[in-house]
């Protein structure tokens, strides 16, 4: 407690402040914190849906991610075993509780194997449906939570999002509101904003991907 | 970390005779400053960004105290504990203290530039636990038992032959043929040796990019996704962040986000951007299950209030470096401390003392790359100048310097006796040039011909030149 009261009064004392007159700057600290104002936002992503949704796609597939696209969520359990097929993967994938995802209908992907729970060391293919998506840079946000563990997103070889074509924004400040309408200003405990596979380019600059994350990231949209 | 600042010189006259850096440092004229202008020319409110970040900071500078509060205020409400550290004693302390309350005995670490700053594996061995870390480049650094030498490509002063020679070395368990021939076999290696210490660690420990007082949320950026591992799979997870990091709200969080990638790696965004707030809740299946901030003071308080508040608005993106022909001649060990390049020119006078840290505001050409680069906007030669008043006032100059500086001040103050003698040195530098037009070698400045040749000035002054013109 000592150390947290010398750090705050030196600073006061740096800044001229009087803690017992401090009134006005109490005022714009709790106002800018209440009014949470936007920045500039890029006109990058002001798009109608279809447009908005392509640049999301274009976005993500220039940093090596790959995208897909189904018409409802009936069809992804199909969709997904072709793409770890096509991928050379096991047919197996790990997920959460999330409800969308219990609903949907495994049974038509046949050999896939969907086990459920936080990732585990070996696993392939996890899967988390996202929250959001953000079309400006290709970014997909998904929250933690039992329905959709954030070990799914970094363990496994493979991470696969799916994302509803109708919450593809065309910017971050449009999902934090979304975050904060439906958090209020408790956030989850992990809000992960993932644009592309895993990569680094610490030996010699050379970019390599998958290097601790997936070195493959397949976002499906949905709808 | 031992300051070697003083012996800048001397370290900089290794690193220019150093093949294997020199053969590094070329990665980085070619890759970043590339790639920064491609990424800001593709973003037409880039400009406007940098003004906006640069007023987030200030603000932010400007209620510091007030947001520290709230910041601490909304990690309690989360159910995570801030502990504020005066000094990197007290930091690395307080990190050994939550490990001990929680009886870890290993600790993965994600890249941090302030766990640098206090030393904090160094501190964690000696008291019995194995810090590791797992950014690739860090990693390396690590079995080398180097220091980073750029703030966000620590390694990028060595060449691929040098890290597989380090990996057969400490490896041993691996078979001896094994082929690491490519970048990509290395990154392998690494990644399955790491994949294990994830899974068993007891603590996480990762910096913060930023710092949201409104959600009490550490903003975390990396592209490997290894902070992302350090931090959800050990029961602990602890963020060690200087006090500069803390912002306003999510949205002031988002423009930085913003300038932060564009100018660090030319990336639209990292790849992976995480926002942490307290521990798992009820029912979560992952994630840590204890949530701890440590502060950092350890001098920054110190600079409110005076010229270098300015720097405290630096964000870490290592543009500034990446930009500056001196830290591309030198690399970063040069500098002799955590923090290179012109931020760190700038930075290490006022963390360790201008006595100590004197000639690193002193090595700049002042070509003012590094701040028309800053996205958030520092004037990093304005605060460079500064220092070296500040060591010329308090006597701190060698007696040459000095000397020098006493005779230019003498002639700058005799125009007349000044254009002279500046006309004469003019003609003299001119003809010793010849046909070539180049000197490689010249009394009294040995130390700059040794490395290239001095450019021959043109045979009459600007000022002569003028006059003959006008005159004509």
């Amino acid at each position: 407690m000592k150390a947290r009261e010398h750090i705050l009064g030196k600073i006061q004392r740096a800044l001229e402040v009087d803690p017992s007159h401090d009134a006005a700057r109490r005022r714009a600290v709790a106002e800018r914190l209440q009014r949470h104002g936007r920045h500039t936002v890029p006109a990058r992503g002001q798009l109608p849906d279809e447009e908005r949704i392509a640049l999301f796609r274009r976005m993500l597939e220039a940093v090596a991610g790959t995208t897909g696209r189904v018409t409802s969520r009936a069809e992804v359990p199909t969709a997904l075993a072709a793409h770890l097929e096509a991928r050379g993967l096991p047919l197996r994938l790990r997920r959460g509780s999330d409800p969308r995802l219990e609903e949907m209908p495994w049974e038509r992907a046949g050999a896939l194997e969907v086990a459920t729970g936080p990732a585990e060391d070996g696993d392939t293919a996890g899967l988390v449906y996202a929250f959001a998506g953000i079309a400006e840079t290709g970014t997909s946000v998904a929250v933690s939570g039992a329905d959709n563990p954030t070990t799914l997103s970094f363990l496994p070889e493979e991470a696969i999002i799916l994302v509803d074509a109708d919450t593809i924004a065309g910017d971050m400040e449009t999902v934090l509101s979304a975050l904060r309408t439906r958090y209020g200003t408790a956030l989850p405990r992990t809000v992960n904003f993932i644009t592309g596979p895993s990569r680094s380019a610490d030996i010699e600059q050379t970019l390599l991907l998958g290097a601790h994350g997936p070195r493959a990231l397949h976002v499906l949209i949905v709808g | 970390m031992d300051v070697t600042s003083p012996a800048f010189k001397e370290n900089a006259a290794r690193a220019l005779d150093d093949a294997q850096l020199q053969r590094a440092l070329g990665n980085i004229r070619h890759g970043f400053v590339e790639k920064r202008r491609v990424a800001a020319d593709a973003l037409p409110e880039f400009e406007q960004l940098r003004d906006e970040a640069k007023a987030i900071k200030d603000h932010t500078l400007a209620h510091l105290d007030l947001y520290l509060e709230a910041f601490c205020e909304t990690v309690e409400a989360r159910g995570g504990t801030v502990t504020f550290a005066e000094t990197a004693y007290d930091a690395r302390r307080a990190v050994l203290d939550i490990c001990r309350e929680h009886e870890a005995k290993t600790v993965t670490k994600a890249k941090s530039m302030v766990s640098e700053e206090i030393e904090l594996n160094r501190y964690l061995k000696k008291k019995g636990i194995a810090p590791v870390e797992t950014d690739l480049g860090e990693y390396i650094l690590q079995i080398r038992d180097e220091a980073p030498s750029h703030i966000i490509a620590p390694a990028i002063h060595l060449n691929r032959d040098q890290i597989e020679a380090d990996f057969r070395r400490v490896h041993t368990h691996l078979p001896n043929e094994r082929d690491l021939a490519e970048p990509a076999t290395l990154l392998g290696e690494a990644r399955t040796i790491l994949r294990q210490k994830f899974l068993t660690a007891d603590v996480g420990v990762t910096g913060a990019n930023f710092l949201v007082a409104e959600t009490g949320s550490a903003v975390i950026v990396t592209n490997e996704g290894n902070a992302d591992l350090t931090q959800s799979l050990p029961k602990v997870h602890i963020v060690v962040a200087s006090i500069e990091k803390v912002v306003p709200t999510l949205e002031d969080a988002a423009t930085l986000l913003r300038v932060l990638a564009r100018s660090a790696t030319g990336q639209d965004m990292s790849v992976y951007t995480t926002m942490a707030t307290g521990p798992r809740r009820e029912g979560d299946p992952d994630g840590p299950e204890a949530f701890h901030v440590v502060l950092v003071d350890n001098g920054r308080s110190g600079m409110i209030g005076t010229d270098f508040q300015e720097m405290l608005r630096c964000i870490r993106c290592g543009a500034c470096m990446n930009h500056c022909p001196v830290y591309h001649a030198v690399g970063g060990h040069t500098y002799g401390w955590v923090y290179p390049g012109p931020m760190g020119s700038v930075l290490t006078p006022s963390l360790v003392g201008v006595d100590q840290a004197g000639q690193l505001p002193n090595a700049s050409t002042f070509c003012g790359r590094c701040e028309s680069v800053c996205p958030v906007r520092i004037p990093l030669p304005k605060l460079m100048r500064h220092w070296r008043e500040d060591e010329f006032a308090r006597h701190l100059q060698p007696r040459a310097a000095r000397t020098g500086l006493g005779a230019w001040a003498f002639l700058a103050r005799r125009p007349r006796a000044y254009r002279m003698l500046t006309g004469l040195a003019a003609r003299a530098l001119s003809l010793a040039g010849g046909t070539k037009g180049r000197l490689s070698s010249l009394p009294l400045a040995g130390g700059w011909t040794k490395h290239r040749d001095l450019p021959a000035p043109a045979p009459r002054t600007f000022m002569a030149d003028w006059k003959a013109r006008r005159g004509a």
